[in-house]
Order: C-alpha cells, then sequence, then structure tokens
C-alpha cells in the first residue's frame, strides 16, 4: 500500500526535528534562533492560508489570536509551572501551556467569526484588524497580564523540536484537511460561495471551522514565539505584525501550501541578510513587496498558474 | 454642561480632521474600490512638507499659515498623483488584494522613506497660525481649533462643489457608480482616477498640517492611527458616500473626545473599533451606505 505523500513528510519533519534538538548545542545559536523564528512563521502563515487562501476569507487580524496565545500561555508558565520542575515536567506543562493558549485564541476566534462572517471582503478584512486592535488595547489595559509593560521572565521552553513539530502537524493537519471530502468545501466557499450554497454547503459553518482552525494553529504560534522571545508585549502584536502574515500567504500564492512556507522562509530570512545595510532594511523590504506584486502577482511561487490566480477576495 | 460644551468643541476639531482623511479614503475606494493604505502616509508627509515650508515664511501670521497648508496640500497632490501613476496604475487589472498589499508596501515605504531621510526623532511642529485663546463664557477655545474647524469647513464645501458642479465630479460619481459604463459613454478613466487622487492627497495635506498644528509633534509613523481610525469613519458612514465619511468622521471624533475624558480613557484607541463593530454588525452598508447585492 502507497504511504501518502504528507504522511511521509510529518513523520520525516519529525525525525528531522528531534534530531536537530539532541544535537544542537553543537550548532551555531543564531542558526538556531533564526531557524526556530522561521518555524514559527510557517506555523502562521501556514493557519493564515487555511482562512485566506482556502477558504477565501480575508483576515487582516491574525496577530490578535497570535497574542492570545501568547499571553494566555506565559500566563500559564509563569503562574503555574515551579522553579523545582524537572525538563520534563517543564516540557510537559508547556505543552499544557500551547493548549491552553491556543483553546483561548480559538474561542477568540470563534467568536469573532460568527458574527463577522456576514461580512466580505474588504469589510471582513477591516472588522478582523478591529478585533486584533481590540484584543490588543485590552490586554494593554490588563494588569494582571502586564498592561503596557507586558509579560517577561518565561523560561526558554521553545526548541527546534516543539517548533517544527508543530510546524509538521500544522501542514499536515492543513493539507490533509483540504484534500479530504469534507475539505472541498473550504475551496467550494473561496470559489463561489453562491454556487456552493446551491449545492448543499453551509458557506457559515466552514469559514467559522475555518476561522477557528485558523486561530487556534495562531496561538500555538504566539505561545511559541512567547516561549522563544521570552518577553512579550502588546505592541509585539499590531498591525504590522497581521500584515507581514498576509504577506507571506500573499507572496507565497493563496492556497498554495508550498509557495506559502517558501515565502514565509524567504520573508523571515530576508531582513537577517539585509542586517548589514540596517537602516535601508524596511525601505527594501517594501520596495520588494512592491516590485514583487507589480511582477509576479500571482505569487512568487505560485508555479501552477490559474487556479490561485483568479484571486477573488 | 461646560464641560460638555468644551468636550463638543474639542471632538468637533478632532472629528474635521479626521474628515479631511476620510474623504481621500472614501473618494478612492468609491472609484477604485480598495483601501488606499497609504493615504495615511500621505497624511504624514503633508505634516512634514508643512514642517519644511514653515521655516521659509514668516511664523505665526494667518498668511504664512496659509502659504504652508497651501504648500503641504501641493506636496501631497504630486506624491499622491505619482503613487497612483507608477504603483497602483499597472495593477489596475490585478486582483484587489494585489492592490491591497501594494498599497501596504506603499504605506511601509514612505514611513521609512521619511523615516531615513529625516530620522525618527519626534520633531516640534512650529506655530505657523496666530496663536490665542478665546474665552466664551466658560469655554476656552484655541485659536488652532477655531482655524481647524474653518480650514476643514472651508475644504469639505469646497469638495461638495467640486463633485457635484463640474463636469470631472460628475464624471467621478459616474466612474464610481459603474466604470464600465462610465467609460462607454466616453469618460477617461485614468483622468478620473488622477483627479481622484489629487483631490484625496490635497485635503490628506491639509489634514497632516491641521493635525500637526492640534497635536505639535511629527514623526514618520504619526499617520498609523490616525489614518486607520478616518478609514474606520469612512466605513461607519458607508464607504463610498462624501457626507457619510464626514458623518462618520464627526462621531468619532466626539466619541473618542468623550471616551478620552472619561474613566476610560486608556481604551480611547479601541474606541473607534468597537463603533465599527457595532455599526458593521447593524448596518453593513454604513449610516449612509447602500447594501448591493450581489447578483448571480
Amino acid at each position: 500500500m502507497p504511504v501518502p505523500r504528507q504522511h511521509v513528510a510529518l513523520l520525516a519533519t519529525l525525525a528531522l526535528a528531534g534530531a536537530v534538538t539532541a544535537f544542537g548545542g553543537s550548532l551555531n545559536a543564531y542558526h538556531l534562533d533564526v531557524a526556530m523564528n522561521v518555524g514559527i512563521a510557517i506555523i502562521l502563515a501556514v493557519s493564515l492560508n487555511l482562512v485566506n487562501g482556502h477558504t477565501g476569507q480575508f483576515s487582516l487580524g491574525h496577530a490578535g489570536f497570535m497574542a492570545v496565545g501568547a499571553y494566555l500561555s506565559s500566563a500559564f508558565t509563569l503562574r503555574l509551572v515551579p522553579a523545582s520542575a524537572s525538563a520534563f515536567e517543564q516540557h510537559l506543562l508547556f505543552f499544557a501551556a500551547l493548549l491552553t493558549g491556543a483553546l483561548a485564541a480559538a474561542v477568540a476566534g470563534f467568536l469573532i467569526g460568527l458574527p463577522s462572517l456576514r461580512l466580505k471582503g474588504d469589510y471582513l478584512a477591516l472588522i478582523t484588524l478591529g478585533f486584533a486592535e481590540i484584543i490588543r488595547v485590552v490586554f494593554q489595559n490588563t494588569p494582571a497580564l502586564g498592561g503596557a509593560i507586558g509579560l517577561n521572565g518565561m523560561a526558554p521552553l521553545t526548541t527546534i523540536a516543539w517548533t517544527f513539530g508543530w510546524v509538521a502537524v500544522t501542514v499536515f493537519t492543513v493539507s490533509c484537511l483540504i484534500n479530504s471530502t469534507y475539505g472541498r468545501g473550504f475551496l467550494a466557499v473561496r470559489d463561489d460561495e453562491i454556487a456552493a450554497s446551491a449545492s448543499g454547503i453551509n458557506p457559515t459553518r466552514y469559514k467559522v471551522v475555518a476561522f477557528t482552525l485558523g486561530a487556534f494553529v495562531a496561538g500555538i504560534a504566539g505561545g511559541l514565539f512567547a516561549h522563544h522571545q521570552l518577553a512579550i508585549d502588546p505592541r509585539g502584536f499590531d498591525f504590522f505584525r497581521s500584515v507581514e502574515i498576509v504577506v507571506m500567504v500573499i507572496l507565497g500564492g493563496r492556497g498554495n501550501t508550498l509557495g506559502v512556507i517558501l515565502a514565509a522562509v524567504l520573508l523571515t530570512l530576508l531582513p537577517e541578510f539585509l542586517r548589514p545595510v540596517a537602516e535601508y532594511r524596511m525601505v527594501l523590504y517594501a520596495a520588494l513587496l512592491i516590485g514583487l506584486m507589480l511582477l509576479r502577482p500571482q505569487g512568487v511561487f505560485n508555479l501552477r498558474l490559474g487556479r490561485s490566480a483568479t484571486g477573488k477576495i | 454642561m461646560t464641560e460638555f460644551l468644551q468636550q463638543l468643541i474639542n471632538g468637533l476639531s478632532l472629528g474635521a480632521i479626521y474628515a479631511l482623511l476620510a474623504l481621500g479614503y472614501t473618494m478612492v475606494y468609491g472609484v477604485l474600490r480598495f483601501i488606499n493604505f497609504a493615504h495615511a502616509d500621505v497624511f504624514m508627509v503633508g505634516s512634514f512638507a508643512g514642517y519644511y515650508a514653515a521655516r521659509h515664511v514668516p511664523a505665526g501670521t494667518i498668511w504664512g499659515g496659509l502659504a504652508v497648508l497651501f504648500i503641504a496640500m501641493a506636496a501631497c497632490t504630486v506624491l499622491g498623483v505619482a503613487i497612483e501613476r507608477f504603483t497602483y496604475r499597472p495593477l489596475r487589472n490585478a486582483p484587489r488584494l494585489n492592490i491591497l498589499i501594494t498599497a501596504i508596501g506603499m504605506s511601509l515605504l514612505l514611513e521609512y522613506g521619511v523615516q531615513l531621510l529625516f530620522g525618527s526623532t519626534p520633531r516640534n511642529f512650529p506655530a505657523v497660525f496666530p496663536t490665542s485663546q478665546l474665552h466664551l463664557g466658560g469655554l476656552t477655545v484655541s485659536s488652532n481649533q477655531v482655524i481647524v474647524i474653518a480650514v476643514s469647513a472651508v475644504l469639505l464645501v469646497g469638495l461638495q462643489l467640486v463633485v457635484f458642479r463640474t463636469r470631472l465630479g460628475a464624471a467621478m460619481r459616474a466612474v464610481s457608480l459603474n466604470p464600465r459604463a462610465a467609460q462607454l459613454v466616453g469618460i477617461n478613466l485614468n483622468t478620473v482616477v488622477t483627479f481622484t487622487f489629487a483631490l484625496g492627497s490635497a485635503l490628506a495635506g491639509a489634514g497632516g498640517v491641521l493635525y500637526a498644528m492640534n497635536y505639535p509633534s511629527i514623526d514618520p509613523f504619526m499617520g498609523v492611527m490616525p489614518g486607520l481610525k478616518a478609514f474606520v469613519a469612512a466605513i461607519l458612514g458607508g464607504i463610498g458616500s462624501l457626507p457619510g465619511a464626514a458623518l462618520g468622521a464627526l462621531i468619532l471624533g466626539f466619541a473618542e473626545t468623550f471616551v478620552g475624558g472619561s474613566a476610560y480613557s486608556t481604551y480611547k484607541d479601541a474606541i473607534a473599533f468597537g463603533l465599527l463593530i457595532v455599526i458593521m454588525l447593524l448596518r453593513p452598508a454604513g449610516l449612509l451606505g447602500r447594501l448591493t447585492v450581489e447578483k448571480v
């Protein structure tokens, strides 16, 4: 019996992540740091791709869900993990913390998704942006979560194994979901909502599922991010962060998982390569963005023209 | 009561500035159907242009102030038209999402470009108009507020005249109603789009100077929040509708000033988005907008 491609990829990535962690001590710390940033970016981009690329719902609020995951998982590890815990216990509790953060993000995604999905296109983009800003302001005004200063002092629990383990699980889940019978509904909703509902698909349900799942995964990424950066504050989850994730999805070609992963890698590595010209970094980034949109409007890594190039909002 | 009236005046002057910005968003949206994220940065460039222009005119005089205002408006008009010509026009027929990303890229380019050229330290905007405090009963009104409200009112009335009394204005309205049909009856789409960007950017430039007069600290990222809020205002009023944008901006200005003056002042920045969500759920087309039904 042939083993499906996704399963092989999942197992290979998990094994590789475990191996890299086992020999992590001999690797350059800077390279490990960048690799974890890349992994977190991939998780965020692939989860947004489910909402934005596959289901066709333009969300500008992904940083908000990431913030929920980051804050709640940090609060969990800061409050509930005793200093005396062994490494194994710490990582076990870290897993619980990640799930807590992600569940909270999923609840936020569900609550936001339910009313806002009556809206379409630019309006949906704006209302998700609005929700993300509100989440940020609420965190900023909650003294228990550090207020404007944010939280710090988390243990550095995010490892390569955790990061790329979650990358593998995310990519696996999303690509299997999309290729399943149930998952075709997401594509149907994107391609034509009216036709989809005429053929018995409930668009609202699919949209809410996509939103909730996307938020859950973004929450995981937020938790990993928090335990990698070791200090988070509300400004780190602003509008620009959401835009960054959207840009990865667009550059990768919406709905094209491999392209989105490559774009996430490229856009995370780019600022590192531009470090020698630090002052010009953001200007070059912006110019590159405009240039790519003008020259390759279907996404840099979208080699199959057509399907995702139709570009409906 | 005095307190209430005082806040009302503060809200009016804030709302007037939002209105100048919101009109640019709503006009571009009406004609091209996309969110021009770079608009907020045109506004920022307006206040920088005003800052440099202010060095060459006598400070604290009416004519000097008007000259600064005019120079900023002219600079922004050139900038806005150039942005449209070189980045949005080649993408005219691309998916809307791509134009949106390009607009975000343009916005970043302007922010970091200005930061590169002029540094990121906030600058103190000089008093370009004569300043004094007027006392009306128990109310204190600064001359800046009077100028902001007066200039905005003049510009809004002027815009209304341009859009409803000139041929180009009629062409603009035709394009926003149906771009294809407008082209069929001989309207040059490019002329209309250029004109729209020129008008919107000029208003943003004026808004930049007026904003900097009231909040006299300018930096490359000053446009982001007012820009988002002005766009929210445009949506509140119903995007594509000029009176709607002005109405939404005033509502937002009042709401923000009143919340800012209450015990919940730290939630000031969230109020715009809260209002947005409520309006979107109750009236998805905005206060004065018309809902379009998608036809199969």
